[in-house]
Formats: C-alpha cells, sequence, structure tokens
C-alpha cells in the first residue's frame, strides 16, 4: 500500500510558523521530518511518523506553491487562491526575505551575478548555510535589486512598496542593493570584524549623502549611484593636512561637534592629525571606481585608531555642525562649500 | 422580452504573459450569453488592463436567464495568428433573479482556463433588469429560492412544507462525442464544463416549475447531482424539498421562542385509531421465489419488491398502550387524517431536509434503504430520460414501501447517490422512515395553525424516539423497552437515522464518529454478469456494514445512529462500502448491552484464555469509551417504580438496575427473544478480525471531536474559529496480496491515518471539533482507492465547558425534583431544564415554538416482511436488523457491561451559548462551511445558491509537483472561484458547502492528469453577534468589497 496522492487543502490556509522555518532554511522533507521526531511532537499528539511524514510533505507542497507568490510579495495580498490571513502574509514575506548575517556578509558588495551564483556551494560550505537557503537569500537580494534598480525615488521607499517588507528589513535591503550596486570591497581579511550591520548603517549614511539624490531629487537612479561630483570635489580636502591653520580649524570643529559624543573623544583628539591625514588621504583617491570599491579597506587604514576602538562604537549621532552633519567621524567630511 | 441582462466588464490584473517579446498581453474579453456576442476593444501591451467598458446588454427570454451562464472569455489579441484564449469565467446569473438575493454581482473573478488554472482576475458587473411576466404558461421559474441547506434557512419561517421535488435531465457527454477526437482538451473540457452549465441551469428552471405548481416558493436541500456515465451519456439529477417560506423581517423573531416549558405539558400517548384500510399492503408476494430476469433492452434491473408484502402478520387491530389525549382526541384524528391524506395524495412523501422545525418530526422509525445494480445503455433520446427516471421511481417506490412496514407515513433526511463503474451502475436511496406532524404539511390553514402551535403543548424530548409500528406487530423483532424519559410509550434499544440530531432531544455526554469499512472483491466480469455479482454482494455488505456499526456502537457505549450515510462504491475488481455516522447515547434509549465475544471450541484452555483477554479488551474499552464521551446515565432509582406501568413485564425491566445480568429479562421478555448482550461469535479467522479492527480504532486526541452531523451533541460553546477542508488520498494497492483481509485492513489505515492526520494538521485549534466529516470513496482504476475528507473544525471553548460541569450538582438537584413529581404520576418530561439544554447554537431556528403531540398514530400497520429474503435483494435496513436479531437469538453466552456512575441525566446539554467576541475582524475573507450556520454569526441574507462545475487537465503532470500537486492546486484554485463568485454577489460566506463529485483521473506514463470536481452550497451575508450588538447596520459587504478591488492600484 502506498500512498499515491495524499493533500489537504483548507479555506482558510495554514501556515505552521516552525515548517515555514525548517522550509526556508532548505531542509529536505525527510531532514525536516527527522527534526520535528526529535522535536517530541508525535509524543504529544500520540501520532505516528508516516502521518508526521505525510504533514510535512503537504506543507512544504504548500510553501512551493507560495513561493511564486512572494517573488511579487503584492501579488500575495491580491491573489484569490490562497486564503491568508494578514497578519499570516506579512509573517510569510518578512521571513521569506529575511536573511542570514553569515550569508550576506559573504555576498555583501559582491556583484549579484550568475557568476556570484555559482560560488553559492562554497558558500554554503563556510557558513553552514544550505545551498538552498543560499540561494533563496541570493534570488530575494537579485530580485530586489532588478526591481529597484532603475527606478526613481527613495531606495527604501520603492523596496518598502514593492516588497512590503518591514522598515527595518527594507532598510537592510537598501544597504544590500546600495552595496552590490557600487561593488563596496567587504570581504577582505581586515573587514571582517565588522558586521553587516556596520556596513548597513554606513550605507544608508552614505545614501543620505553622497548619492545624486541626496543633492538633486530628480536624478535617475538617485538612491544607488555616487555623486560623481561631489567625489571629485573631495579632492580639495587636501587642504586640511597640508594647510596647518585649517587642521586646527577642522580639529576644533570636529571636538566640539563630537564633544560628550564619543567614549573614545580622548584617543581622538590626541590622534586628530594621523586620522584626519588618513582619512583625507581615502577621500582624495576617490575618482576611480577601483578605488571607490576599496573604500572601506582604506577607511579602516588607520589601524593605530581601529585597534585601541573598534568602529561600531565611534557611530555618533548627527552633529550640530553642518560639515559633518550625519556623517561618521571615520569618513570624510563633506565638502565646506 | 422578460430580462435584459447587463454586463461591464471593468479591469483586469496579473493576466499571464501572452507574448514573449515585450513580456506582455494585448488583452481583450468576449462576453457571451446565449448566442449573443459582445467585445470589448483590445487593451495594448498591460498585464493589468483597464478595459471600462460599455455596458454591454443582452435581451434575453426568462428561461434562457435560468438555463443560461454569463461566459466571459479573457483573449489575448494577436495581429497575424489566431488569438489566444487566457481563460474563461462562467457567471451563474440566477441569484439576480430573486427579488431578496443579490441585486448586482461585481467583483474579481479568477480567469481559469481548464489547461492552465487560473490565470489572472478580470473586474466584471452584472445587473438585470427583470420584467414582470404574467404569462401562466411560461417555461421559466424565476423567483423560485433555491437552498443546499437542509434544514429551513435561518431567516426564514417555513409555512408550510410541500414535499418532495425531483427532476433529471439527460445529454450525451461532449468527451464521447465522435468531434472531440478531433477538438483540443481545452476545447473539450469547455464545452463539457458549459454544457453541464445549461443543464443544471435547466434542472434547476424545472424543479422551480414544479415548486410553483404546488404553490411553494422555495426549494430546500436541493441536492444536485452529475452521473458520468460515460458512453451512455450525462445524467444531471437533483432532488429538494419543496416549501413556502417566509422571510423573517424582525430580529426579535429570532429570540428562541421556547422558553416556558410548561410542566404540565402532557405527552399524549399513541391515540391509536384502528384504521385498517389505509394501508392495507398489497397482495402478498412469496419472497423467497424471487427471482430476477434480464430485462432485453440490457437495462438489467435487480429490483427488490417485497417490503410492503406479507399480510399474514398484521392484524388491524389498533392498541391503545395509554389513553388518548382528551382535548384533543377529534381534532387530532382529524389532523391526522389531512396528514394522511396530504401524505397520501404525493407519490413520494420524501423530505430532504435533515433539520426540522420544533414540533415537525414526531416519530422515527428507522433507516430504510434501497438499492438497484443497473446496466447503463446509451440514452437513445435525451428529451425523454425515461429510463433513467423509472429506475429511479422504482427505488423510491421502494424507499417508500419500507417506510410503511416501519409504521411510517414519511422519509427524511432523504438522499439518493450513484456509483458508476464502466457500465455497471448502483444506484442507492436512503432515509429514516418518520412520522411527521400534518401541520406544517398542510395548505391554508396555516395562520391557524401557527396560533395553535404557539398555544399548545411544547414538543415533547422523547417523542421522535418512540416507535412508530405497532409493538405486537413489530416489522423486525426488536428489543423494546419504556421509554427512559417519559415511561409511558416504547422505545427501541437503539435507534439508526439518516438525520440530524433533534435539537430537543436529551442526549447524555458526547457523541462520536463512527464508520464501518468494508471491501469485497469481486471477479472482473462483463456486462450482465457482473451486475449479477454485484448484486449478489451487495447484501451481504450491508449486513456486514451494519453489524460493524451495531458493534462500533456498542463499544462506544452509545444507542443511537445519527447522519447515518452508507456509500458503496463499485470498481473493476472490489466493492467498497464505507457508513459514516456519528453515536450519541439517546437518555430515552436503553443502555446498550456489552459485546460478548464466544469461542467455538470451548475445550480449548489456551483459546479459552485468549477469549477471556479479548473479553477483558473489550470491556476495559466500552469503560474507556464511556468515560471519553462523557457517558454516564443517570441510575434508575427504586421510586421510579412507584411510576404508573401498566405492564408487569415492563415494571421488572425497570426494576433490574443496570449492572444486573440480563438473563432476567430473558426470561421476563421472551416474547421479545432478544437479549440485552451482543454476542460476537469467533469462529474463524474473518471474525477474529472482526473483533481486532473494533480494537483498532483509536480515539482521536485529547482536545479532538469528530462527527459528522451539523454540530456535535453535547458541546455548545462553539468559538467562531472554524476552517473547512478537503483533504484527498489515494492509495495503490499492491496487487500481490488482493484478498478481502488485506484489503479492509488497507482500507481501514487508509481511514484511520487520514483521520489521524486531519487531527495532527488541526492541533492548534484545539480544543477543537472536526463537524460534518464526509467521507467519499471512490475506485478511479484497478488497483487505486480515493478517498476524499471534507469537513470544517470549529474550536470550542473549554473554559466554558468546564463551566458546565460546575453545574452538574445544581442540575442534580433539579432532576431530583422532576423526580419527585414523576412519583406524583405526572408524566413530565424529565427535563425541567428544557430551556438552556437546547443544544443547537443556532437556536435561532426556533421561529415557532411549535408543539408536537404525538397525537399521530402509526396508523400503518407494520406489514411484517420475511426477512430470509434479504440474500435476494439488495435490501434495506429492517431486513438487516432482523437478520442480526436472529445472530443474537444463536447467542452463546449473555452478560451486560455497564458502567454505573450515579450521574445527572442531560448535564451534557447545558452550555453557555455566547461565543467570545470575535478579536479581529477578517476583512474579506470568505469563511466556507458544510454547515448550515456560522458560530458566533448571524446570517442575514441568502444570496443564492452556488453550483459550480470545473474541469482541470494536465499534460504536464510532473512539472506541476506531480498528482498531489495537481490536485492541490486545483482544489485551492476551486475554493478560490467560489469565494470569489459570493464576494461577487456581496456575501461573505457559503453554508452547506459540498463537494459533491471529485472525479480523478491520472496517467503518468503520458505525464497527463484530469480532474472533475462539483461543489454548491448558498452564498450567504452573516454578520457576527458580537458586531451585532454594537452597530446592527453594518453592512460586511462593503468591507469585503473595497478590500476585492483595491487591488488594482498597486500592482
Amino acid at each position: 500500500m502506498t500512498s499515491e496522492l495524499d493533500i489537504f487543502v483548507g479555506n482558510t490556509t495554514l501556515i505552521d510558523e516552525d515548517m515555514y522555518r525548517l522550509w526556508l532554511d532548505g531542509y529536505l522533507v525527510t531532514n525536516a521530518v527527522a527534526l520535528r521526531v526529535r522535536s517530541g511532537i508525535l509524543e504529544q499528539m500520540g501520532s505516528t511518523a508516516a502521518v508526521l511524514q505525510s504533514d510535512t510533505m503537504d506543507r512544504y507542497r504548500t510553501f512551493h506553491m507560495l513561493e511564486r507568490l512572494l517573488h511579487a510579495p503584492p501579488k500575495l495580498l491580491h491573489q484569490l487562491i490562497f486564503q491568508i490571513l494578514p497578519s499570516r502574509q506579512a509573517l510569510l514575506i518578512e521571513r521569506y526575505y529575511a536573511f542570514d548575517e553569515a550569508f550576506v556578509r559573504e555576498v555583501l558588495g559582491k556583484k549579484l551575478s550568475k557568476g556570484t551564483k555559482k560560488d553559492l556551494d562554497d558558500i554554503s560550505t563556510i557558513t553552514g548555510i544550505t545551498l538552498k537557503s543560499c540561494r533563496r537569500q541570493f534570488d530575494n537580494f537579485k530580485r530586489v535589486f532588478k526591481v529597484v534598480e532603475e527606478m526613481r525615488g527613495s531606495l527604501v521607499d520603492n523596496i518598502q512598496q514593492h516588497f512590503l517588507l518591514s522598515d527595518q528589513l527594507a532598510r537592510d535591503y537598501a544597504a544590500i542593493v546600495f552595496f552590490a550596486n557600487n561593488r563596496f570591497e567587504t570581504g577582505k581579511k581586515k573587514l571582517q570584524y565588522l558586521s553587516f550591520g556596520d556596513f548597513a548603517f554606513s550605507a544608508e549614511l552614505m545614501i543620505q549623502n553622497w548619492t545624486l539624490g541626496a543633492v538633486d531629487s530628480q536624478m535617475d537612479d538617485m538612491h544607488m549611484d555616487l555623486d560623481k561630483e561631489f567625489l571629485q570635489d573631495l579632492k580639495e580636502l587636501k587642504l586640511l593636512v597640508a594647510d596647518k591653520d585649517l587642521l586646527d580649524l577642522h580639529k576644533s570643529l570636529v571636538c566640539t561637534a563630537l564633544w560628550g559624543k564619543l567614549g573614545v573623544f580622548s584617543e581622538m583628539k590626541a590622534n586628530f592629525k594621523n586620522l584626519s591625514r588618513g582619512l583625507v588621504n581615502v577621500a582624495t583617491k576617490l575618482t576611480h571606481n577601483k578605488d571607490v570599491r576599496d573604500l572601506f579597506r582604506r577607511a579602516v587604514l588607520p589601524k593605530s585608531v581601529f585597534s585601541v576602538c573598534p568602529l561600531p562604537r565611534w557611530l555618533p549621532t548627527p552633529g550640530p555642525l553642518g560639515p559633518l552633519h550625519g556623517h561618521p567621524p571615520w569618513l570624510p567630511p563633506a565638502p565646506l562649500s | 422580452m422578460p430580462g435584459k441582462l447587463k454586463v461591464k466588464i471593468v479591469a483586469g490584473r496579473h493576466l499571464p504573459v501572452m507574448d514573449r517579446a515585450s513580456d506582455l498581453t494585448d488583452a481583450f474579453v468576449e462576453v457571451k450569453f446565449g448566442n449573443t456576442t459582445f467585445k470589448t476593444d483590445v487593451y495594448l501591451k498591460s498585464l493589468n488592463p483597464q478595459w471600462n467598458s460599455e455596458w454591454f446588454k443582452f435581451e434575453v427570454d426568462d428561461e434562457d436567464l435560468q438555463d443560461e451562464p454569463l461566459q466571459i472569455t479573457v483573449l489575448d489579441h494577436d495581429t497575424y495568428s489566431a488569438n489566444d484564449a487566457i481563460g474563461k469565467v462562467y457567471i451563474d446569473i440566477d441569484p439576480l433573479l430573486y427579488s431578496e438575493a443579490a441585486t448586482v454581482i461585481s467583483g474579481w473573478f479568477p480567469i481559469y482556463d481548464t489547461i492552465h488554472g487560473i490565470r489572472g482576475e478580470i473586474n466584471v458587473v452584472v445587473k438585470v433588469d427583470l420584467f414582470n411576466d404574467l404569462n401562466r404558461f411560461r417555461q421559466s421559474s424565476c423567483g423560485v429560492k433555491f437552498f443546499c441547506t437542509t434544514s429551513i434557512p435561518k431567516c426564514y419561517r417555513a409555512v408550510i412544507i410541500h414535499g418532495f421535488v425531483e427532476e433529471l435531465v439527460v445529454n450525451e457527454d461532449p468527451e464521447y462525442q465522435w468531434i472531440d477526437r478531433i477538438r483540443t482538451p481545452r476545447a473539450s473540457n469547455e464545452a463539457r464544463q458549459r454544457l453541464i452549465s445549461l443543464m443544471s441551469g435547466e434542472l434547476q428552471r424545472k424543479i422551480g416549475l414544479k415548486v410553483l405548481e404546488m404553490r411553494g416558493n422555495a426549494v430546500v436541500g436541493y441536492l444536485q447531482c452529475f452521473d458520468l456515465e460515460g458512453e451512455s451519456g450525462l445524467v444531471v439529477r437533483a432532488i429538494g424539498t419543496a416549501c413556502t417560506l417566509d422571510k423573517l423581517s424582525s430580529p426579535a423573531a429570532f429570540l428562541p421562542a421556547c422558553n416556558s416549558p410548561s410542566k404540565e405539558m402532557k405527552e399524549i400517548p399513541f391515540n391509536e385509531d384502528p384504521n385498517p384500510n389505509t394501508h392495507s399492503s398489497g397482495p402478498s408476494t412469496p419472497l423467497k421465489n424471487q427471482t430476477y430476469s434480464f430485462s432485453p433492452s440490457k437495462s438489467y434491473s435487480r429490483q427488490s419488491s417485497s417490503s410492503d408484502t406479507d399480510l399474514s402478520l398484521t392484524p388491524k387491530t389498533g392498541m391503545g398502550s395509554g389513553s388518548a389525549g382528551k382535548e384533543g382526541g377529534p381534532f387530532k384524528a382529524l389532523l391526522r387524517q389531512q396528514t394522511q391524506s396530504a401524505l397520501e395524495q404525493r407519490e413520494f412523501p420524501f423530505f430532504t431536509l435533515t433539520a426540522f422545525p420544533p414540533g415537525f418530526l414526531v416519530h422515527v422509525g428507522g433507516v430504510v434503504s434501497a438499492r438497484s445494480v443497473k446496466l447503463l445503455d446509451r440514452i437513445h433520446n435525451p428529451d425523454e430520460p425515461e429510463t433513467r427516471d423509472a429506475w429511479w421511481a422504482e427505488i423510491r417506490q421502494e424507499i417508500k414501501s419500507h417506510a410503511k412496514a416501519l409504521g411510517c407515513h414519511a422519509v427524511v433526511g432523504y438522499s439518493e447517490s450513484t456509483s458508476i463503474c464502466e457500465e455497471v451502475c448502483i444506484l442507492s436511496a436512503s432515509g429514516t422512515a418518520a412520522v411527521l406532524n400534518p401541520r406544517f404539511l398542510q395548505d391554508g390553514t396555516v395562520e391557524g395553525c401557527l396560533e395553535q402551535r404557539l398555544e399548545e403543548n411544547l414538543p415533547t424530548r422523547c417523542g421522535f424516539c418512540h416507535i412508530p409500528y405497532d409493538e405486537l406487530n413489530m416489522p423486525f423483532p426488536a428489543h423494546l423497552t419504556y421509554c427512559y424519559n417519559c415511561r409511558k410509550q416504547k422505545v427501541p434499544d437503539v435507534l439508526f437515522t439518516t438525520i440530524d440530531l433533534p435539537t430537543d432531544a436529551t442526549v447524555i455526554g458526547k457523541g462520536c464518529l463512527i464508520q464501518a469499512r468494508l471491501c469485497r472483491l469481486k471477479k472482473k466480469a462483463q456486462a450482465e454478469a457482473n451486475a449479477t455479482a454485484i448484486s449478489n454482494l451487495l447484501p451481504f455488505m450491508e449486513y456486514e456494514v451494519h453489524t460493524q456499526l451495531m458493534n462500533k456502537l456498542k463499544l462506544k457505549g452509545m444507542n443511537a445512529l445519527f447522519g447515518l450515510r452508507i456509500q458503496i462504491t463499485v470498481g473493476e475488481n472490489m466493492l467498497m462500502g464505507l457508513a459514516s455516522a456519528t453515536g450519541v447515547y439517546l437518555a430515552a434509549l436503553p443502555t446498550p448491552g456489552g459485546i460478548q465475544i464466544a469461542g467455538k471450541t470451548p475445550n480449548d484452555g489456551s483459546y479459552e484464555q485468549h477469549i477471556s483477554h479479548m473479553q477483558k479488551k473489550i470491556n476495559d474499552t466500552i469503560a474507556k469509551n464511556k468515560e471519553l464521551y462523557e457517558i454516564n446515565p443517570p441510575e434508575i432509582s427504586e421510586e421510579i417504580i412507584g411510576s404508573p406501568i401498566p405492564e408487569p413485564r415492563q415494571r421488572s425491566r425497570l426494576l433490574r438496575s443496570q449492572s444486573e445480568s440480563s438473563d432476567e429479562v430473558t426470561e421476563l421478555d421472551l416474547s421479545h427473544g432478544k437479549k440485552d448482550a451482543f454476542v460476537l461469535e469467533i469462529d474463524d479467522t474473518d471474525a477474529m478480525e472482526d473483533v481486532h479492527s473494533l480494537l483498532t480504532d483509536v480515539p482521536p486526541p485529547s482536545g479532538f471531536y469528530s462527527c459528522n452531523t451539523e454540530i456535535m451533541p453535547g458541546i455548545n460553546n462553539w468559538t467562531s474559529e472554524i476552517q473547512m477542508f478537503t483533504s484527498v488520498r489515494v492509495i495503490r494497492l499492491s496487487s500481490l496480496n488482493l484478498t478481502n483481509q488485506a484489503l479492509n485492513k488497507n482500507f481501514n489505515d487508509l481511514c484511520e491515518n487520514l483521520l489521524k492526520s486531519l487531527y495532527f494538521k488541526l492541533r492548534s485549534m484545539i480544543p477543537c471539533c472536526l463537524c460534518h466529516v464526509n467521507f467519499t470513496v471512490s475506485l478511479p482504476e484497478d488497483e487505486l482507492i480515493q478517498v476524499t475528507v471534507t469537513a470544517v473544525a470549529i474550536t470550542f471553548d473549554k473554559n466554558q465547558a468546564l463551566q458546565t460541569t460546575k453545574t452538574h450538582v445544581e442540575k442534580s438537584l433539579q432532576r431530583a425534583s422532576t423526580d419527585n413529581e414523576e412519583l406524583l404520576q405526572f408524566p413530565l418530561e424529565l427535563c425541567s431544564d428544557s430551556l438552556p439544554s437546547h443544544p443547537l447554537p443556532p437556536a435561532k431556528e426556533h421561529l415557532e415554538s411549535a408543539s408536537s403531540n404525538s397525537g399521530i398514530p402509526a396508523a400503518q400497520r407494520a406489514t411484517s416482511v420475511d426477512y430470509s429474503s434479504f440474500a435476494d435483494r439488495c435490501s434495506s435496513w429492517i431486513e438487516l436488523i432482523k437478520l442480526k436479531a436472529q445472530t443474537i437469538r444463536r447467542g452463546s453466552i449473555k452478560t451486560t457491561v455497564t458502567v454505573e456512575k450515579a450521574s445527572p441525566v442531560g448535564d451534557g446539554n447545558f452550555r453557555n451559548r455566547s461565543a467570545p467576541p470575535c478579536a479581529n475582524s477578517t476583512v474579506g475573507v470568505v469563511k466556507m462551511t458544510p454547515l448550515s450556520f456560522i458560530p458566533g454569526a448571524k446570517i442575514t441574507k441568502y444570496l443564492g445558491i452556488i453550483n459550480m462545475f470545473f474541469i482541470r487537465e494536465t499534460t504536464s503532470l510532473r512539472e506541476e509537483g506531480g498528482v498531489s500537486g495537481f490536485l492541490h492546486a486545483f482544489i485551492a484554485e476551486v475554493f478560490a472561484m467560489v469565494r470569489a463568485h459570493v464576494a461577487a454577489l456581496g456575501g461573505n460566506a457559503v453554508v452547506s458547502y459540498i463537494m459533491k463529485q471529485c472525479v480523478f483521473m491520472e496517467n503518468p506514463n503520458k505525464n497527463q492528469a484530469q480532474c472533475l470536481i462539483n461543489v454548491s452550497g448558498d452564498a450567504v451575508v452573516f454578520v457576527r453577534e458580537s458586531d451585532l450588538e454594537v452597530v446592527s447596520t453594518q453592512q460586511p459587504t462593503a468591507n469585503c468589497q473595497s478590500s476585492c478591488t483595491e487591488g488594482e492600484v498597486t500592482t
């Protein structure tokens, strides 16, 4: 006796969160069944493994059918085939687009191309995330990228509108898209200690201040591409290091701005000259794409500083001063003009 | 020109990409009704076209309006080649033809293609302007309302229940026409869908005409079925109950009117009226000689004809077992005569209803069923479907005579079904023989009757259990006792019915789903030989199914079955029988005896040991079940002996405490020749198997209950959380070990596992009850068994359930007082608490508090039937029960196993009805339920019947996820289309939903599969009771539609 066909269709589509997680994590049916057996669910319900197998198969099939709709979340909301309660719809979408920290660190800044996709099995081995899950996450990044690539308006808003993600998740996706578009190098060894959150934070600030959109909201692709002119202008910053008066002025302005807001204020003040030089060096060389991609590697060059104080704690609240407004101190300030 | 149909095509969304080059679609729409077609403009390059068409107007006869569906086809415009069809929408405009139902159909409909499934959605608005047509020769029947619900719909009042209506239309199946060889599968499927749509429209119209003839205005319990007879054609048949319904306008009318159970209500016992002539049965037929012959026309019929015969045992003297009601005597006699004549006039006094207005049902006799095996032949003249009509007429005649044999003049809970395999067809009909209150059946005196009903006595709560037949001339040897409730009338020891549990019945504990499952191998054969083989097997199957049911019922410690449905399915090489019912413990019926097993070789010591071991297991199971289902019947106290029991025999019966051995009874009750205990002889391996299978049925996990009736007896505190579902399983049998036993085991496992899966799947809803569990078995191929289950899971509030247990004490006090009153020789209703103990949540249906006087005598003398003839016939229950009795008589040892637990009666029924307020209003959600009500909500409007037929076919089975993926998607799509239609009508729920057919065929080698699904139900608007209190005027439809329409903006 073999089961040829075994289905369960409810008027309201039931979503089992645990099963959804297992499916998203890329477990095969057999593995998922084994995991569930271990969880002791059978004893609770006095059921058999066959029942579990059938249930798992059925849920996986449902998820598989939903997946097509999850690729365009607004479709999930307006489709008529599966009647899903709104709270459950939100959960489905949010979980589907959630990603693993370990995975995103591997892919961040890489071109979302077929080439990268081929490397996914390596990433899977390194991170211990199943290949299936890696593929889903990668495809999500790519899908979001494709959709918002050519769009006008705020990156976060666009993502939120087209993928119905929560605010936080949409911001994260904006960072991923921004990094992928500008191909910032994040994989180097010396950048390993930085978390995705760190990059996402800087991405957000860069989007706000360095992109075309930050200057002129009528431009195309405004929140994806860096403002080339701005980068050119950064060359002028040489003065901040070359001219002693300006250096002092800069120092006093920065110190005023950051006073009381920085845990490592004294170290910063003591090392200001070195720091400033390092940063200006980075800033003045942002004219070539290659250098732009290398931004993060070079920005964290001043070992002396970062060895004392890991980057995240530097993160300031925006100061009252115009030039520094919104910039992390380890990035070159915007032109003083 | 009696009608103008207006259609507007607004927009489309989520259309599929039809042009690979641009990834877009140039869509336009064809709107067709009858022979007229309109087209919209082509909306270029968009997957979300906005046509915003003008109003397309069709001027049509109302006959066409009823028959034809509106057909909307979405196409992709192609300049160079033929336009590609994207998909279609069929809209049944029937709901627009009633005055009170929907006024407009407007909303998003899934665009459906039989090959690709749903491909986007289309927004359509449909209206009808209907002109009055007073032509009395008209062929249309606009305005007659149809309900699938098998009870009087919640917001209506039954003025008159007229009775049975049936109709049948036949046609050639397009799938089998010659043209099918040259057309595409899509064209063939669409032709079929369209034809069935047309045929069901025509059928409905014809039934409507019959209703108008009877001066009714509605059909309740409308059941329409398709018989896909293959080569020989396509039959669409329908049955229903014609009624005159009144819309209840004021909400006050919903208040249960049953609030003054006047205590002095006296049950008028059988005022038996010697009425010898009315029902003298026909000439006796020597049954044993009966043979059947094949008619040359291949229309092979094996019709049993016997049940209304054998006069020899039918003395016609009335036996009044009590005083006739003094006050109502002559009046009642009059009424009875009226009923009699009212029912006599009817060809078939059948009712498809399963739940009735209070007081309608007077007595219930038992289940009557009839089957007949036919050979299909091509239908030569579709306009004259005489053969099929004649077949059904025969069956109905037989049912009628069975009912008569049970002393009943009517059949309720009536249904018909077929099972077809190749050219053999089994026609089945079953129902419950009953005696009805005449008032609902009468014309004319409506108002007066209503008044009377209100004034007169309340329904007796045990009345329906009392036997309608004469105890001296019982149609079968049953074991009668005095009713445990009123102690005045006789009741049988078990009661099987096809109806729902009457609302006023007193039930102890909870009920449970009881299934009998059976397979029988059959040799493959052709035509007549095949039909003969099947007919020979049928009686044995029925007998065994009945035995199983009886055993399982006893094992559960219960004494009555409701909602019994027996399905016999015929396949190439086997027959399957599946009976489902809900077992309950009726307070009025005696405590069931235990099951006693006996071996044939008593000398063998180890064997004896084995037997006693088994016996112990069985006894344990019974005890466990009683606890599980909270069956604690009250111990009969000594005091009760004082009550006036006329016959000494009966007194002694009562003297016995329940635990006493029934030997005493055998001595006293010799006249009945039946013993309390139920003896199973295990003399061969078969029987052993049976015993084993009895014990293998696992009870549902804690927190779960299941039943196949509308609601679970003993649970009242439903919450509003419901989940309707369909589950399908197909297993392939390994052809090597096809023995009956292996087959039985496989089938049993299949059903048990399916149930287990359901419990597991729905565990998040605990505590919950699976209601209206409906199993359907089909045998699509040699070694395949397909089981389809549709049911609804409803959660209930455990806290409230706990509360009720607290009331035990109070109840027992109450009860004590009642007992005292009984001592005063007042034959009172046991339950002074009848007000709160109405077990049905939808107590709204207490439109009137009608009285049921048992004033109707079982006028029909039970005509006794020769039961030895059973093997000759596709038999009825009566005989099976008889047979059972014979076996019992042969039995060797007997003891009664009863769990003695003194506890008050009727406590299981008392539940607080108020549902907790629904936390979140689920906007835009369309609920579906096989029940006739929605817990925690009030149905405010019926929008019309939903009756849809879909075909889905694929030639890329593997790509669609195999058979499971294919069918899963299809069923989800069917649900979606039903919901969309309901939403477009302005409704937010489907009640009495039923999947009548799910025919699945696969050919994995060719990577192909095809499935046909037929569903129906009533579209309704409901309002949450909690909302109702706050804003009474709220229209949930508005929410629903707005949520549906906003979609176009965001995509």
